[in-house]
Order: structure tokens, then C-alpha cells, then sequence
């Protein structure tokens, strides 16, 4: 692969400062029983601040593994990082001692999961877990960690929080909890935020709440936003570029407006033909044929070649690398022109 | 528009009749002297018609009472009161024999590939299993046949008779869903969340089938979702509902383009539409509040719980068109006056009284 081919995600010149975080050609295995599973095969992709960047594919393509090596929580073993980069803010965080990851995580970069009972403790008050950063991290008192909790609760529209500040997980909704994981990334004001499905489980209109109050929130400051997906509807809704994953590569990238009017990869044109649309009620849905990969058995060339419509012969030999689309374009595919074209 | 002409004259004549279905679960207190505290009231007096090979599908979001409906009309849950008539007779009051011969005729596919499945038992066995209750279908000698025969119109390999569950991927188990509710020839299929658990790319793989399969074999289905473009897709009929209780009902077309119910609206408005230009024109809407023209709704708070269920409308605590009245006197589904006899797509049974068509992002 060319420098040029793995810069092509990346920002065009015109907006050419550093970016915030830039994933490099990184590469994530797992030594299972069964043998080596490749979930991240070679990932580039970059955010700027003040910028959101949605990072869609289906089930298992890696996603939240590469989420992960940048938060620095792999489970290592069974993971490694054969290869690779994670440059935050222009310095290598695979390169750094523990002891400066642990002082960006939560400072500088935040997470949110998707699962928010899971991800707070169940027998200690909410208050007492967002006070728990400020007291930690900040060295504040106990009394003023918990006015802090308060304003952050505030500020997620948690309705009575001074009142609700001693309640424990369980008594929230779904959609409230899910808002005091927020309240909690957002506590020591973050330079980058990576939200891991963060409206997964929520209902429609709770998840319209939620994806609207960090929207807002990143509208206030210059944060950084990485937004993991498999909803085309949200990314459309709040994202400003997009990276498609397929088997653990970035498959396609581009602006967001972009990939929607004119996709360049097969697999983003499949997934977008198969959203069901009013005006082709009554016929079939356009469906992509076959599975998703097995990790453990990727297929030869490009991973894709079994499902396209319009594999060659080269695609089952040779895998592609991300050409260069257009300014801040990429596609993975030998077709790529073909793909825009018709 | 087609789909409306579609759907005003619905496919046959009503094969399930739904009325003022209830099922309250017993909230308790105490070990020994179980004391009763109080009710949630799952489903609070629901009324719907089936008719004959159409597709109805159900909205609304968690913990309304969507699966509670499905299993009431499958008898797996007795109803506290209310009647479900299945081709005129009242099946919630049937036990033993009569019980079991309807419900050869009324299948249900569930949710969760990865887990409605025995992982224990052969896809043979599993699709086979009705037989054992209903041997009349399907003698003896012919099972592996009728089995294997399933299996090929589900668009699986007849010869994988004799894997287990975990060696299929998640859509390929829901086909076996799916084989196993056809396996008695069903009239109807209740199909709740059939496609939500798979993947984007497999979800379109697996209605397409449902399609083929109601057209074959005259199929009616109640299809329970949440994703609501797959409902629109699939159903003719859609019924939208909140907290125990049906808001809105009607074509797709009425319920999507003409809602007339604020719940609807806010539904339909909140749903991200994949096309990022519909942001923009959005985003122009938005600002003016819930009342605007058009724009996204952003709902305030969250659904009460259903033990302790709001009065009157129970909708009121989060609508923003709520009056003294909404409290006070609970609005009942019907085709609003306002819209009686106008004979627009606003004609349709909407449980509000202050009903009224919003303008949609579409219609501007
Ligand atoms: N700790 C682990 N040990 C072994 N394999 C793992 C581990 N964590 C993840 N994997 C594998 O890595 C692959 C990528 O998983 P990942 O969680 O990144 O997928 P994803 O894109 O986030 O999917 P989803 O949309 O389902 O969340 C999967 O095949 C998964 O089984
Ligand atoms: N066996 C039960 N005992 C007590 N409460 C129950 C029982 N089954 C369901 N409920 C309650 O009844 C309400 C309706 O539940 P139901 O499962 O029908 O909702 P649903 O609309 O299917 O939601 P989802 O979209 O999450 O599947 C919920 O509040 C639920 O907690
Ligand atoms: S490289 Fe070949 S198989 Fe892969 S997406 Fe492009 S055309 Fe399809
Ligand atoms: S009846 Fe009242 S509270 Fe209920 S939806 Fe209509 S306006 Fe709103
Ligand atoms: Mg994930
Ligand atoms: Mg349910």
C-alpha cells in the first residue's frame, strides 16, 4: 500500500492542522481456541475537533474493538496490537508509558457505552459515581464534587437534580441513565468523546432526546466526537464524515453528505439500497446476499467478494487498498469508479 | 397514491376481531400472605381487526404492551378480560382440545434468534416439534420429509436437518423461526421483533422472505416491530401503541403521511431518516418548538409506569396539546369527529380529543 492510499481518509489539505486523534493502519488480534481472529486489519481514520465522526458497519466488523485500543481497555490477552498507531493530538498513545494513558483516559478522552446499567455501579448512588471524577481527578471536597454532579445533571436534563442526586441507578429510565453516562464523560471536559452505540437501547424517542442533547453540548465546546454505529439514520442526522467498517478495514470514508447521494464502495451503495423505501412499497427489498464473515476464515482478496455484485476475478486475489476518492474521500475497492459511476 | 387505495379495502374479511383486551399482572407483597399491591397494567383495553391475508403491523415503544398483545392472542397469557375472536368464536375462554385445534392456526415467530431456539436440539427436531403435539398434520413416517421440505422454503439447505442452533447465523435461525411456525400451516403468524436482533444487511434478506411466503401460502401476519420504515414497508394496516393502550390506527399511508394523533407525530418525527438533507430542512423546522409546522418533536420526560398509569389520556403527562380535559376523560379510538365523513386520509380511528393532521417534512 502507498502513503498516498493510506492518507486518503484522512482531512484535505485546506483544513491541514493536526488532527485531534488519527488512527494509523492499525492492526487488532484476538488468540482464541480456534485460532488467531483478525478484528482490525489495517483501520485509518481520523477526527478533528470540534467535528463528529460516525463509524458505521455491521455486527462484529470491529468497531468497538478499535473504539477500544484507542480508550486503551483491549483485553490484552486474549487481544494484541500486532501494528499500528494511535496519534492523539500528534503523539502516540501505543508508545506511551501506562502511567500518561491513564491520565488522558477520562481527562482528555471519555467514553460512553452502550449499555448504561451495565457500565454504573448498582450499589452506589449516582451523585456519589459523577463526584467520583471530580474528587479523584480533581482533588475536589466531597461537598463540592457533589455540587458539581448536580450542575452536570443539570446540564443533561436530569428533571429535580438536586433531588435525585443520592437515587441509584436503578431508579432512573433507560434514557436517563444512558444521560448520566454522558453527565460522566462529559465531567472533566473531555477533548475527545467516543460514544460506543449510545442509542442502541433506547426507544425512538429517547434516543431523539439523547442524540439532542449531545449534539448540543458539542455545539458549546470544540469537542471531538466518535460516534459508533450501525443506524444509517442517525449517521445522516449528526454525523460530518463517515467511516464504513466491513471485517475489520475501513471499507469507505467520506464526507457525510457524500456517501449518501453517491456511494463508492459496494457494500455502503447495498446497505444504503436496502433501507426500505415509501415510494418501492410492494416490492422486494433490495437485500445483500449471503452472511457477514467469519473472522477466523476471512475470504482471500477483498473480504467483501462472496456478497458483491460486482466481484472480478482480482478480488478474490488481491485485497484493495483505500484509494483516493477526492478530498477526504477513500474506497476500498478495485471498482471503485465503476461503483461511483452507475 | 397507490398504497392508500391499497389499504382502503382491506384484503378479506376479518379472521381476527380483537375487543377491549386486558391484562393486568398482579403486583405483590409479601412471602407467605401474598397481599396484592397493585396492577400493571400491561394491556388496558385494546380493539383491532385481522382481516384475511393482510399484514397489520404494531409500533410503539418498550414496555407498551406489544409482546403482552401477541401473547394474549396466542393464549399464552390468559387475559384479565376482553375477547379474542378467531373466525367468530371467543378463543380467551377456550381450554383442552378446542384450545389446541386454534392454535394450530395461530403461530408466533419470536424476537430473539439466539435464544427462542433449544440449543439442544436438532433443526430437525426443533422444526418438527409441532408435529408431536398436532400428529394429524404430519404422520410418523413423513416427518423428515415435511421437515426437510420446510427447510427449502425458508431458503435453507434440506440436508441441514441435523445441526444444532449455534451452527447457524443469527438470520439463518430466524428462517428456522420461521419454518417452525409454518411447520402446521398456520392461517396466521404473530411476529414479534422478527428482524430487529439481525443485522441491517440480513434484516432486508429475511421480510423479503416473510413477503414471498405470505403471498404463497395466503398468510395473515401481526408484525411487532419497532423499526418503523421495516413496518411501513411490510404492513397494510398499522397500529400505534402507547402505555396499554391503542393511539392511532390505520393504513400505512394514514399512519405515516396523516397521523393525527401527537404521539404519532412525535414518534414519526423523531425517527433519523438516512438522508442527510432531510437534516437541513429539519433543522429549519426544528426550533419553533413541538407546536411547529414541522420539525422534529423532542418529547419531554419519560412513559410513566404502567402500574401507576396517568388519568384520562394517557399520553397527557408528555403532550404538549394537553387541556383540562385529557385529565379528565379518557379519549376513545374512533375516527374523530372533525374528520367524519371528509373522506381525507385523516379519516382514521385516532384516541385524542384535539386530533388534527400536522404538516409532515414531506408534505412541505
Ligand atoms: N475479548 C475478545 N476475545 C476474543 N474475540 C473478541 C474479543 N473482543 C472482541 N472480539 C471479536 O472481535 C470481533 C470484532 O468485535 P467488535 O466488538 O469490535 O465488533 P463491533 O463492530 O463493535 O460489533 P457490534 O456492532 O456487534 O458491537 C468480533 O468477531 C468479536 O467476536
Ligand atoms: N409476567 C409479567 N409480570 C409483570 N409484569 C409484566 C409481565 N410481562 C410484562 N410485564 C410488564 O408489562 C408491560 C408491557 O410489557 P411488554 O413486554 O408487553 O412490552 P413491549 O411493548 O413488548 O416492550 P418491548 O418493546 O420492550 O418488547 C411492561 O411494563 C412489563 O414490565
Ligand atoms: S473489490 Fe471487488 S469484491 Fe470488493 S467491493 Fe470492490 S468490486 Fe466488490
Ligand atoms: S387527548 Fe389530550 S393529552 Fe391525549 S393526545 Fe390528545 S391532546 Fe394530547
Ligand atoms: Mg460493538
Ligand atoms: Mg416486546
Amino acid at each position: 500500500m502507498t502513503a498516498t492510499d493510506t492518507m486518503a481518509g484522512a482531512p484535505a489539505p485546506a483544513t491541514a492542522t493536526a488532527p485531534l486523534l488519527e488512527v494509523r493502519d492499525l492492526h487488532v488480534e484476538f488468540h482464541t481456541r480456534d485460532g488467531v481472529a483478525r478484528a482490525v486489519n489495517g483501520v485509518n481514520y481520523s477526527v478533528n475537533a470540534g467535528e463528529t465522526l460516525a463509524v458505521l458497519g455491521e455486527s462484529g466488523s470491529g468497531k468497538s474493538v478499535t473504539a477500544q485500543a484507542i480508550m486503551g481497555i483491549l483485553d490484552m490477552p486474549p487481544g494484541r496490537i500486532p501494528q499500528g498507531e494511535i496519534l492523539f493530538q500528534g503523539q502516540d498513545m501505543l508508545k506511551m508509558s501506562a502511567e500518561a494513558r491513564r491520565k488522558i483516559r477520562g481527562r482528555k478522552i471519555a467514553m460512553i457505552f452502550q449499555d448504561a446499567l451495565s457500565s454504573l455501579n448498582p450499589v452506589l448512588s449516582v451523585g456519589y459515581q459523577l463526584g467520583e471524577m471530580f474528587r479523584v481527578h480533581q482533588g475536589l471536597s466531597r461537598k463540592a464534587a457533589k455540587a458539581r454532579s448536580i450542575e452536570l445533571m443539570d446540564r443533561v436534563r436530569i428533571p429535580g437534580a438536586r433531588a435525585r442526586v443520592n437515587d441509584y441507578p436503578h431508579q432512573f429510565s433507560g434514557g436517563m441513565r444512558q444521560r448520566i453516562m454522558i453527565a460522566m464523560a462529559l465531567a472533566l471536559e473531555p477533548d475527545l468523546i467516543i460514544a460506543d452505540e449510545p442509542t442502541t437501547a433506547l426507544d425512538v424517542t429517547v434516543q431523539a432526546q439523547v442524540m439532542d442533547l449531545l449534539a448540543e453540548l458539542q455545539r458549546e465546546s470544540t469537542m471531538g466526537l466518535i460516534l459508533i454505529t450501525h443506524d444509517l439514520g442517525v449517521v445522516a442526522d449528526v454525523a460530518d464524515k463517515i467511516a464504513v467498517m466491513y471485517a475489520g478495514r475501513i471499507v469507505e470514508n467520506a464526507p457525510v453528505h457524500e456517501i449518501y447521494r453517491q456511494p463508492a464502495h459496494p457494500y455502503t451503495k447495498g446497505l444504503l439500497q436496502s433501507i426500505p423505501r415509501v415510494d418501492r412499497k410492494g416490492q422486494e427489498l433490495y437485500a445483500i446476499k449471503g452472511l457477514p464473515p467469519n473472522l477466523l476464515h476471512v475470504p482471500a482478496g477483498c473480504a467483501f467478494n462472496p456478497r458483491c455484485p460486482m466481484a472480478q476475478d482480482v478480488c478474490r486475489t488481491d485485497v484493495p487498498p483505500l484509494h483516493t476518492v477526492g478530498a477526504g474521500r477513500g474506497s476500498a475497492c478495485h471498482f471503485w469508479k465503476e461503483t461511483l459511476g452507475d | 397514491m397507490t398504497d392508500t387505495v391499497k389499504g382502503a379495502a382491506p384484503a378479506g374479511e376479518p379472521i381476527l376481531q380483537v375487543r377491549n383486551l386486558v391484562k393486568h399482572f398482579p403486583l405483590t407483597r409479601g412471602i407467605v400472605f401474598q397481599k396484592q399491591v397493585g396492577a400493571v397494567k400491561a394491556v388496558d383495553g385494546i380493539s383491532f381487526d385481522l382481516h384475511r391475508g393482510e399484514t397489520l403491523g404494531i409500533v410503539g415503544e418498550s414496555g407498551c404492551g406489544k409482546s403482552t398483545v401477541a401473547k394474549l392472542l396466542m393464549n399464552l397469557e390468559r387475559a384479565t378480560s376482553g375477547e379474542v375472536f378467531y373466525k367468530g368464536e371467543d378463543i380467551t375462554r377456550l381450554s383442552g382440545r378446542a384450545l389446541k385445534a386454534v392454535r394450530r392456526n395461530i403461530q408466533m415467530v419470536f424476537q430473539d434468534p439466539y435464544t427462542s431456539l433449544n440449543p439442544r436440539m436438532t433443526v430437525g427436531d426443533i422444526i418438527g416439534e409441532p408435529f408431536d403435539i398436532h400428529p394429524e398434520v404430519a404422520p410418523k413416517g413423513d416427518r423428515r420429509k415435511r421437515v426437510q421440505e420446510l427447510l427449502d422454503v425458508v431458503g435453507l439447505n434440506p440436508e441441514y436437518v441435523n445441526r444444532y442452533p449455534h451452527q447457524f447465523s443469527g438470520g439463518q435461525r430466524q428462517r428456522i423461526g420461521i419454518a417452525r411456525g409454518l411447520a402446521l400451516n398456520p392461517e396466521i403468524i404473530i411476529c414479534d421483533e422478527p428482524v430487529s436482533a439481525l443485522d441491517v444487511s440480513v434484516q432486508a434478506q429475511v421480510v423479503n422472505l416473510m413477503e414471498k411466503l405470505q403471498d404463497e401460502f395466503g398468510l395473515s401476519y401481526i408484525f411487532i416491530a419497532h423499526d418503523l420504515s421495516i413496518v411501513r414497508h411490510i404492513s397494510d394496516r398499522v397500529g400505534v401503541m402507547y402505555l396499554g393502550r391503542m393511539a392511532e390506527i390505520g393504513t400505512d399511508a394514514e399512519i405515516y403521511e396523516h397521523p393525527t394523533h401527537p404521539y404519532t407525530q412525535a414518534l414519526l418525527s423523531a425517527v433519523p431518516v438516512p438522508d442527510p438533507q432531510a437534516r437541513e430542512q429539519r433543522a429549519a423546522g426544528a426550533d419553533s418548538g413541538a407546536a411547529a409546522g414541522r420539525g422534529r418533536i423532542i418529547l419531554s420526560g419519560d412513559v410513566p409506569s404502567p402500574a401507576d398509569p396517568p388519568s384520562g389520556c394517557r399520553f397527557r403527562t408528555r403532550c404538549w396539546k394537553a387541556q383540562d380535559r385529557c385529565a379528565q376523560e379518557q379519549p376513545l379510538l374512533a375516527v374523530p369527529e372533525v374528520f367524519r365523513g371528509s373522506g381525507t386520509p385523516a379519516e382514521h380511528e385516532s384516541a385524542c380529543h384535539f386530533a388534527e393532521e400536522r404538516a409532515t417534512a414531506e408534505a412541505a
